[in-house]
């Protein structure tokens, strides 16, 4: 009888917390459907469905080209981390060469580093580039990770050797080896590296409003955070929360179909980031 | 030939790497140190001004303000996280249903940009139609002023971030309690253990390590709190949420001292440096 009561007790805060997580995206996103007097109300349903508040972010700011800039831009930073991280972890891992200990070392020394130290320098170094306002700013500052060298690393080294043995004899070279063989067996791993580093670039929002100031060229969390600080919005606040919601819905939407791949490797990067 | 390609190769497949740490890694932080003794707006050259920065950096009533508030910030945040993230993942690992539902809803606003749940806030907060205050007044509570009252501001963001990562923390501490073995627990029962002392004596030892991680992790984030404040309060009402990143982002990107930014950048690296460094010596690594 007392375990009856007790767990009472644990579905009560497990759905009490539940809702305290879901009901103000539910609200959100209800409140993006109602005409503008009502969004401040509490009533979830709106009193006539209406598109006005997104019609309204579409015409104030261009939030199509800032979500295709935040697509290329993670989609790119996303491929270049995957095929060079893994190419520097399987030197590290399945070759011996001098001064291997040292480059793993000023790997670990890196991840340490807090970004602030060199946010400024590298605002200096893309204004002396001239990369201020392109893709290269939002680009290759993170095209390879250490998080990413760290993980591949790990990775192949379960690799049976014998393996790389027959792939050299069967005359492959190392990019070959590290592609058609290392890639194959590591699907996890990809996806893992894959989801930290597209969900990392996505978010992210200090770099791009540091070396981004012309409209056409902003990521989607850029343009949405500052249409909800600058005048753009007119304090209208369904289309402040209707571009909220626009810029929730794709990552929305992966995570409830790969939602296991998304906690597993969140919980990855979080233990050994 | 092929005993030269096999010397060469391991240095061409590290070059990549090596390049974009020269470039991205280790020229930014020599130049922060170099930028730390200069005055320099971009524009003018770069003029040495010895440890000036430093010494204005210790009479910089901002800065003293903007660490007192990220202290004040890790105060509520750090408890709030641990407490409640472990709560919640001693609930998810009881026998119950749907624990996988249950997860996946309190880990959604992990994934979610930080942007997107400061908009939402910012309006839950409302002082005359957020949710919140409507919620407190029917309960006969008074209304809160969130994030006009300069006492208060900060406490609301911290208890926002708060909601917004805690799912990261559960699932953590939700993989420690899992690999706690159930033999202990039936033992302790034997023995007349409650449930309270058995979660206490032998559940909080033994997630020790995680648990430290757990601490670690959300005073880094709170240290690199910029987003929030930015798009919440504008580092108001009165300085009260002024974080040290965005007081960084106003000296570089407002007023355009990049020695002082520089300075001040360095000086919070150094804090969470040696947090970090911390972590690391207490924390058995994996790699």
């Amino acid at each position: 009888m007392r375990m009856g009561i007790l767990k009472i007790t644990f579905y009560t805060a497990l759905i009490a917390g539940a809702v305290t997580f879901i009901y103000p995206f539910l609200w959100m996103i209800l409140a993006t459907l109602k005409p503008e007097p009502e969004v401040a109300s509490l009533s979830l349903l709106p009193s006539k469905v209406t598109l006005q508040s997104y019609l309204e972010v579409f015409r104030r700011i261009p939030i199509g080209r800032a979500f295709f800039n935040s697509l290329f831009v993670s989609t790119s930073v996303t491929g270049s981390v995957l095929v060079f991280s893994s190419i520097t972890g399987y030197a590290l891992s399945r070759l011996r060469f001098k001064g291997r200990e040292l480059i793993f070392a000023v790997i670990l020394f890196t991840m340490m580093l807090p970004f602030q130290i060199t946010l400024i320098p590298m605002y200096v170094l893309m204004v002396k580039f001239g990369w201020v306002n392109s893709y290269q700013a939002l680009i290759v500052p993170g095209m390879i990770s250490a998080f990413g060298i760290l993980v591949f690393r790990q990775a192949f080294r379960s690799i049976p050797q014998d393996l790389v043995d027959s792939a050299r004899i069967d005359g492959c070279s190392e990019l070959r080896i590290i592609f058609q063989v290392m890639w194959p067996l590591s699907k996890p791993t990809l996806v893992t590296v894959g989801i930290i580093t597209f969900m990392n670039t996505w978010n992210d929002v200090l770099w791009p409003i540091i070396v981004i100031r012309k409209q056409s060229m902003m990521t989607m969390p850029q343009a949405v955070a500052l249409f909800a600080v600058g005048g753009q919005a007119d304090a209208q606040m369904g289309s402040i929360l209707a571009a909220a919601t626009l810029l929730a819905i794709p990552v929305v939407v992966a995570y409830v179909f790969f939602q296991r791949h998304f906690i597993e490797s969140m919980a990855t990067s979080g233990l050994k980031g | 030939m092929r005993r030269f390609r096999s010397f060469a190769a391991p240095y061409a497949l590290i070059a990549p790497y090596g390049l974009h740490f020269l470039v991205i890694v280790a020229f930014p932080v020599v130049f922060s140190l170099i930028l730390t003794f200069h005055q320099w707006n971009l524009l003018s050259p770069m003029k040495w001004i010895g440890g000036v920065n430093f010494l204005n950096l210790l009479s910089d009533p901002l800065f003293w303000k903007s660490l007192w508030n990220t202290f004040r910030f890790l105060v509520i945040h750090v408890p709030l996280q641990v407490g409640t993230a472990l709560v919640l993942a001693e609930i998810l690992n009881q026998r119950l249903r749907a624990k996988g539902f249950f997860r996946a809803v309190f880990f959604l606003p992990v994934v979610i940009s930080g942007v997107v749940v400061t908009i939402l806030w910012k309006q839950l907060y409302a002082s005359e139609s957020g949710i919140i205050n409507t919620l407190l007044l029917s309960l006969g509570l008074g209304r809160v002023e969130w994030l006009t009252d300069p006492l208060i501001a900060m406490p609301a963001i911290a208890i926002m971030a708060t909601w917004k990562n805690v799912g990261l923390y559960v699932i953590l501490l939700l993989a420690g309690l899992q690999s706690i073995p159930r033999q202990v627990y039936e033992a302790a029962t034997i023995d007349g253990a409650s449930r309270l002392d058995q979660f206490l004596r032998i559940t909080v030892p033994m997630l020790n390590p995680i648990l430290l991680t757990v601490v670690i992790l959300s005073t880094i984030n709170g240290f690199s709190l910029f987003i929030e404040p930015y798009v919440m309060t504008a580092g108001g009402p009165l300085n009260s949420t002024l974080s040290m990143n965005l007081y960084i982002y106003r000296q570089a990107f407002a007023f355009y001292k990049m020695g002082y930014a520089a300075t001040l950048g360095l000086v919070l690296a150094g804090m969470i440096f040696a947090v970090v460094a911390v972590q690391r010596r207490l924390i058995e690594k994996e790699f």
